[in-house]
């Protein structure tokens, strides 16, 4: 096992040093830089700069440095902690980004572990009720949460819960605690929040989750041990959930990884309607700005996020089943 | 064999019987009746057929044209229909209400009311904007209209006072074409990395997985937005209809991936079966048996995963669209329509700027009912 986990790693951080490449060959192929936004708004605002003032910037931003020594630059530093500095913000990109992918991780992780828990729940209702009423429901239901995307899905739950439910939406915190310390009351008034991102970021992921433990399950109970446990005697309960779910948990723990890209690209996309302190916002933001070093670590950080949970969800199905570990 | 098997005699009363054809059916025949069985799957064939003839026909269906901007209308909510005639009785022409513009003076914003008592008719073909249908078709003729000054504005107007009816079925021309060239391009790209990965192996094989796993390792919006933030902004040289290009190639790009993981298991399971070895022993080269041998035998697992594909590709670019990272002007999209309604407060106002929405996810659960049939029609054990 231990062999196993560290090969994985070992793997993990081959690719990392790849995603940086790319990543930031993609980030610095648009023509122009910030600093050249920057002169062309002064100059908007009547203002102006010397030559020589550009050059000097210039050369302190290596914008002219061929790309090879900018990368190196920047992932020496990167590997150090030191992830540059964003033009726009004036300020280390490292101080913009700890909490806002604090609370990426905080949603993703609840999103995860809320689509699981409902698609297991659903999906083993939905296989053992299977060509019932709720059943043909419950399939309207997860075609609907796959063709909705996902920030229209935001925007209909803020409609709803202002004009029905009365409440304050958008963010994560009310007015009166968002610059405040953390207190309980804080952290409650966060819990108040977080369900309309948790339900909206899951939609789809739940919807297909459950689908595919419904098939699952649905194998399972065709098979013969199933029928033995029954024919033991054995309360249904007991033949469900102890010996049906159990074997049909495992494609789900291999679809875990195929499951995370989606939830973190919906949870970039369903920030910026639900105006949340995440990542997203900031990310597509520096993008269209050509803040270029808070991009880059925004898309590296969301990188290491996908990649980190695939580790983890590789290592569960190893755990879980010993020909993986053993291939 | 054939000739034995009709050498021997047939009882008369046997050859009377109706036979079930089944046995004699080709592969494809075989999925088409399957298919054809599946309800949900022909609501998906049909509502999407009948989606794109009415988006094509979008500027001769729409009564405006959809960069005809009314300042008088900004923000102004759909025109309501009515049978009933001026004369107080039901008349077969449908009848729409004149529109006045009132100032709120506790908003202080224009609003428009309905003048309940004078009833302007629906006239159907008549001419108005200028239009050009498919690329060449000119013509000024829309299928309803009604008399200027008035405009119709079925579905609302936008905050530039823009028919809705008219960019949405603009959009749709994007939006629904866009997974369609995507996936293609997905489809050459996933078709040619799997089967060679899956062919050849080895060290071929070590690479594309490498470079597959590498792709999948980025989050799929952010990646699009940011290759989408590399384009060139529009100008005279770079077209907005180039820029639709290079969005599809992108979303592309990144979704032939899980094609080619899927084809590389399937050419793998050829590759060990009889009929390959079989050529391979009678000598035939490696280009004969990927296009003769294996190829036909995996188009049928190829279609259905492009037919899955597509809702993918079109809830993409409606995300990129909708970030502003997507199409842009003079050209329009679903996403990009729906840009102008990322407010709560915008949405509560003008509830009709979400209808495009209502249009990504009618348009997705059709493609998704015709690929859920079309994976069922393919599965050779399903009844």
């Amino acid at each position: 096992m231990a062999r196993y986990i560290l090969r994985r790693s070992g793997y993990m951080f081959v690719t990392l040093i790849f995603v940086a490449l790319i990543g930031f060959l993609i980030i610095e192929l648009p023509p122009g830089s910030y600093l050249e936004f920057e002169i062309a708004r002064l100059r908007q605002l009547g203002g102006d700069m010397a030559p020589d003032q550009i050059r000097a910037l210039e050369i302190r931003y290596g914008v002219n440095d061929p790309i090879y020594l900018k990368f190196w630059k920047w992932f020496s530093g990167f590997v150090r902690g030191d992830f540059g500095r964003s033009f726009e913000h004036r300020l280390p990109v490292s101080e913009l980004l700890w909490e806002r992918l604090g609370f990426t991780v905080l949603i993703s992780v609840l999103t995860m572990i809320f689509s699981w828990v409902v698609s297991i729940i659903v999906g083993v209702y939905s296989a053992t009720h299977r060509y019932t009423i709720p059943d043909y429901a419950i399939t309207v239901l997860q075609f609907i949460g796959l063709s909705v995307p996902n920030f229209l899905l935001a925007l209909v739950l803020m409609v709803f819960a202002q004009q029905v439910l009365g409440m304050e939406v958008g963010g994560l915190f009310s007015g009166a605690y968002r610059n405040a310390p953390w207190s309980l009351a804080k952290f409650v008034d966060l819990l108040k929040h977080l369900w309309i991102p948790i339900l909206v970021i899951g939609a789809s992921g739940t919807a297909w989750l459950s689908r595919v433990m419904r098939g699952n399950l649905l194998d399972v109970l065709n098979m013969q041990y199933v029928q033995t446990a029954r024919a033991k005697g054995l309360p249904e309960r007991t033949v469900i959930w102890k010996h049906a779910v159990r074997n049909a948990l495992h494609p789900l723990v291999m679809v875990l990884g195929m499951s995370l890209p989606g939830i973190i690209s919906g949870e970039t996309v369903v920030a910026i309607v639900l105006n949340m302190p995440t990542t997203g916002p900031l990310y597509f933001r520096a993008l269209l700005q050509q803040d270029m070093y808070l991009a880059v670590t925004f898309l590296m950080f969301l990188a290491v996020l996908l990649l980190i949970g695939n580790l983890l969800a590789d290592i569960l199905l190893a755990w879980l089943d010993p020909r993986i570990r053993f291939e | 064999m054939a000739e034995a098997e009709t050498s021997i005699p047939i009882p008369e009363e046997l050859v009377r019987e109706p036979v079930s054809e089944v046995g004699q059916m080709s592969q494809w025949k075989l999925m088409r009746l399957r298919f054809a069985r599946n309800r949900l799957a022909m609501t998906g064939l049909i509502g999407l057929a009948v989606m794109y003839v009415v988006v094509f026909l979008g500027p001769f269906l729409a009564p405006n044209d959809y960069m005809y901007q009314n300042t008088d209308y900004i923000f102004g909510q759909p025109n309501s229909i009515t049978f009933i005639g001026p004369d107080g009785r039901f008349s077969l022409r449908p009848y729409t209400y004149e529109i006045a513009t009132v100032l709120d003076e506790q908003s202080f914003k224009f609003v428009f009311i309905e003048n309940r008592d004078k009833k302007v008719p629906i006239r159907f073909f008549v001419r108005g904007d200028p239009y050009t249908l498919f690329g060449f078709i000119k013509s000024d003729v829309h299928l309803f209209d009604v008399d200027r000054p008035q405009r119709f504005y079925l579905l609302g107007a936008d905050e530039l006072g823009r028919d809705m009816f008219a960019r949405i079925l603009m959009g749709g021309q994007v939006s629904m074409t866009i997974g369609l060239v995507g996936v293609a391009l997905g489809i050459i790209l996933g078709s040619i990395m799997g089967t060679a990965s899956g062919y050849w192996g080895g060290l071929t094989d070590d690479v594309m997985q490498r470079i597959i796993e590498l792709i999948m390792s980025f989050p799929t919006v952010p990646l699009w937005a940011a290759l989408a933030a590399a384009l060139p902004p529009i100008s005279a040289t770079f077209t907005a209809l180039h820029r639709y290009f290079l969005i599809t190639v992108i979303l592309s790009l990144v979704g032939w991936t899980g094609l080619a993981r899927q084809l590389r298991a399937k050419v793998m399971a050829y590759r060990q079966s009889d009929f390959v070895q079989a050529a391979l022993a009678a000598g035939a080269s490696d280009a004969r048996i990927i296009f003769v041998h294996m190829l036909p035998n995996a188009a049928s697992h190829i279609i259905v995963v492009a037919a899955l594909a597509i809702p993918n590709m079109i809830l993409g670019e409606t995300a990129l669209s909708f970030l502003g990272l997507g199409i842009l002007p003079p050209l329009v999209s679903w996403g990009a329509l729906l840009k102008s309604a990322q407010q709560v407060a915008v949405v509560v106002q003008h509830p009709w700027l979400m209808i495009p929405g209502i249009a990504v996810v009618i348009t997705v659960l059709f493609f998704s009912f015709l690929g859920d049939g079309l994976r069922d029609a393919v599965d050779p054990y399903s009844i």
